[in-house]
């Protein structure tokens, strides 16, 4: 009935979806897909380990020249993936002394590998971490860091056991919105990372180049996964920290 | 500046030589804040005290720098100069940026605030959302090991009749319980000096009085100083300790509560001490011989003899008349040694609960507001528009510095 002429964009966009339904394992790029997890949960960790106090310190200090750090912090959101990785690649590169040094520490260039790509995406979703562990930790009344004080809780102790428990909905959204840019990430990728399957080859790059070649299924299959991941990310995410502190109901 | 600077360490050494109890606060402090705006006043807290064991009050208006002094103590801000002494151990001590080349200025100490052992109570109160009652309470005790803390904590929870709560958030309790868990959370590690800012401010009577009685009983068997920050009369009178005024970051005067609210030495005071009444005027003529002097209100007829007090001739000052204070005479009355008799017009007259309070014009402007019981109104059967006479012992009329004139 359909012989797919008269209307040509609907009847294939149903084509791709049965096709995604029946037989999407056939061109899931597990590969792919797997580096693209690992790589995002690597980022993810370690971005939080490195955003937790650096956001402490954004929200706590009163040093004048606090402003150029979180500009520094916030560069990303605006810069175009193309420029950051351009300068990371040749930060990466055997020309530079970040480059020599850690070939000379490790023995192989930091550029198209897998940890190259971690360096990269650290840089690049360092806002996403950052920004909601700051206001997390700006809604946190002075006063009970204060009585903490008081109450004989030195500084480390007024982060650990006031601030960081007051603050665990944006720590969660801080993680999850490290985790899931990553995931979406390209450009930087595309930049520092090559196209390696295996090695360097992310989903986001994978889609890319199924598209490049006319393979739609393929395309559909992976970006459908990613959709679908992300999604499921951010509704966990959004649910949980709906619940809130009690931070509001306090007074 | 430099003179100023010598007169505070004059004040410094005559502190040390005062009897200063071995387990008292000693207080003896300046700090200058910058005005956040170009218009903003610059406010200076410049006080020096002792604090025996016991409680004593601070009392004075919001503004009068009271929870400034306290953070001061608590470590939470810093003094720009002085001394906080607890207990014979300097928590602060320091001769400020000025005199930092002196050869004898000594270390200056500063204790960072989880080094000093105060029980702040803070005027929100500022529990823990994130904690039930019991992790408020034994929050400073986390480095005990768990039975010595769990037992301590208990403990607490029974003095201030909160066990049942001990699984409750802070967001789930009332008013009067959430400040039972302050108390609480503030005593458990036994400091060396208590302070509470407004701690019952926000509580209706009842509440009040009970935990009043808590913390009165809870200083009999703890021997601390306790600063007591309130703006309220009935805590004053009921608490019954030593007070120290304070105004504009400076002490004002200091005595016996029933000192301090008789005798008011300024407007602020005298409107916290629940004058209801207090007329502005200009000082007339002074008459040492009978010990007063003629004060002149709102530049109208009304002349007021008040007791003497040092002010100066044509002067501002203010006279501050409790409402209670007042007589009322339906007839010119005879034969009284009261100084003061003036003819006025009744405006209005309201009954609130147990008494009535009557509005008197005794000149254009000059109107006074007088308090009745209920008897005394069934008596006279006074109602509004008639006319009254207003009797006003020299002794009840207290001359109050103005505001500014100081």
């Amino acid at each position: 009935m359909d012989d797919g002429t008269l209307r040509p964009a609907v009847p294939r966009l149903y084509n791709l979806c049965c096709a995604f339904t029946m037989n999407s394992f056939a061109y899931f790029d597990g590969a792919a897909f797997l580096l693209t997890l690992r790589l995002a949960l690597l980022v993810a960790v370690s971005l939080l380990a490195a955003s937790l106090p650096l956001a402490w310190w954004l929200t706590a200090s009163r040093w004048r020249g606090r402003f150029l750090v979180e500009a520094l912090v916030a560069l990303p959101l605006v810069l175009p993936p193309t420029v950051l990785g351009f300068y990371l690649l040749v930060a990466m590169g055997t020309n530079s002394p970040v480059g020599r040094w850690w070939i000379a520490w490790t023995g192989h260039p930091l550029a198209f590998t897998f940890t190259g790509l971690v360096v990269g995406s650290l840089f690049y979703s360092l806002p996403f971490a950052v920004q909601p562990l700051v206001a997390a930790f700006s809604a946190i009344p002075p006063r009970l860091l204060a009585a903490a004080a008081t109450l004989g809780a030195s500084p480390f102790s007024r982060f650990y056991r006031v601030a960081l428990p007051l603050a665990w909905p944006g720590v969660l959204s801080a993680a999850t919105l490290a985790f899931a840019h990553t995931v979406g990430e390209f450009g930087v990728v595309l930049m520092i990372g090559g196209n390696i399957p295996g090695v360097t080859r992310t989903a986001s790059i994978a889609i890319y180049d199924q598209v490049q070649a006319g393979e739609y299924s393929a395309a559909h299959a992976n970006a459908f996964t990613l959709l679908l991941v992300s999604f499921v990310a951010l509704a966990l995410v959004y649910g949980i920290t709906r619940r809130g502190t009690g931070l509001g109901a306090s007074r | 500046m430099n003179a100023s600077d010598s007169i505070i360490s004059a004040q410094v050494g005559d502190g040390m030589l005062s009897g200063e109890s071995a387990m008292g606060l000693r207080v003896d402090i300046r700090r200058r804040t910058q005005p956040a705006t170009r218009d903003a006043q610059r406010f200076e807290l410049r006080l020096a005290f002792d604090a025996p064991v016991g409680i004593t009050v601070l009392f004075g208006a919001s503004g009068s720098g009271k929870t400034t002094l306290l953070d001061c103590i608590a470590g939470l801000r810093h003094p720009d100069a002085g001394v906080i002494r607890v207990g014979g151990e300097d928590w602060f001590r320091s001769e400020g940026t000025r005199n930092k080349a002196k050869a004898d200025a000594g270390q200056p100490v500063c204790l960072p605030p989880e080094r000093r052992r105060v029980g702040y109570l803070f005027q929100d109160l500022a529990l823990f959302p994130h904690l039930d009652v019991a992790g408020n309470v034994g929050f400073s005790l986390h480095g005990l090991p768990k039975p010595d803390r769990a037992a301590k904590v208990e403990a607490a929870l029974e003095q201030f009749r909160i066990v049942d709560l001990r699984h409750r958030r802070p967001a789930a309790l009332s008013g009067g319980e959430r400040q039972r868990v302050a108390f609480a959370r503030a005593l458990v590690r036994s400091p060396q000096v208590m302070l509470l800012d407004e701690p019952l401010s926000a509580l209706d009577y009842r509440l009040r009085s009970a935990l009043m009685d808590d913390l009165l009983r809870w200083s009999e068997a703890h021997p601390i100083p306790i600063l007591y920050v309130t703006h309220s009369r009935e805590e004053l009178l009921s608490l019954g300790a030593a007070v120290l005024v304070m105004e504009e970051g400076q002490l004002v005067a200091q005595g016996a509560p029933h000192e301090v609210l008789r005798a008011p030495q300024s407007h602020k005071v005298a409107q916290l001490a629940g004058f209801e009444n207090i007329l502005r005027g200009r000082m007339e003529e002074l008459h040492p011989e009978r010990g007063t002097m003629s004060v002149r209100i709102a530049g109208g007829p009304v002349l007021l003899e008040v007791p003497l007090s040092g002010e100066r001739l044509s002067e501002s000052i203010g006279v501050a008349i409790r409402a209670g204070d007042i007589l009322l005479a339906s007839q010119p009355p005879e034969g009284l040694s009261a100084r003061n008799v003036l003819p006025g017009k009744i405006l209005s007259l309201k009954r609130r609960d147990v008494r009535y309070e009557v509005e008197v014009e005794a000149a254009p402007g000059v109107v006074l507001q007088v308090h009745l019981t209920l008897a005394a109104q069934t008596a006279m059967n006074l109602e509004a528009g008639k006319t009254v006479w207003l009797v006003l012992k020299t002794y009840s009329c207290h001359p109050v510095a103005e505001q500014g004139a100081r």
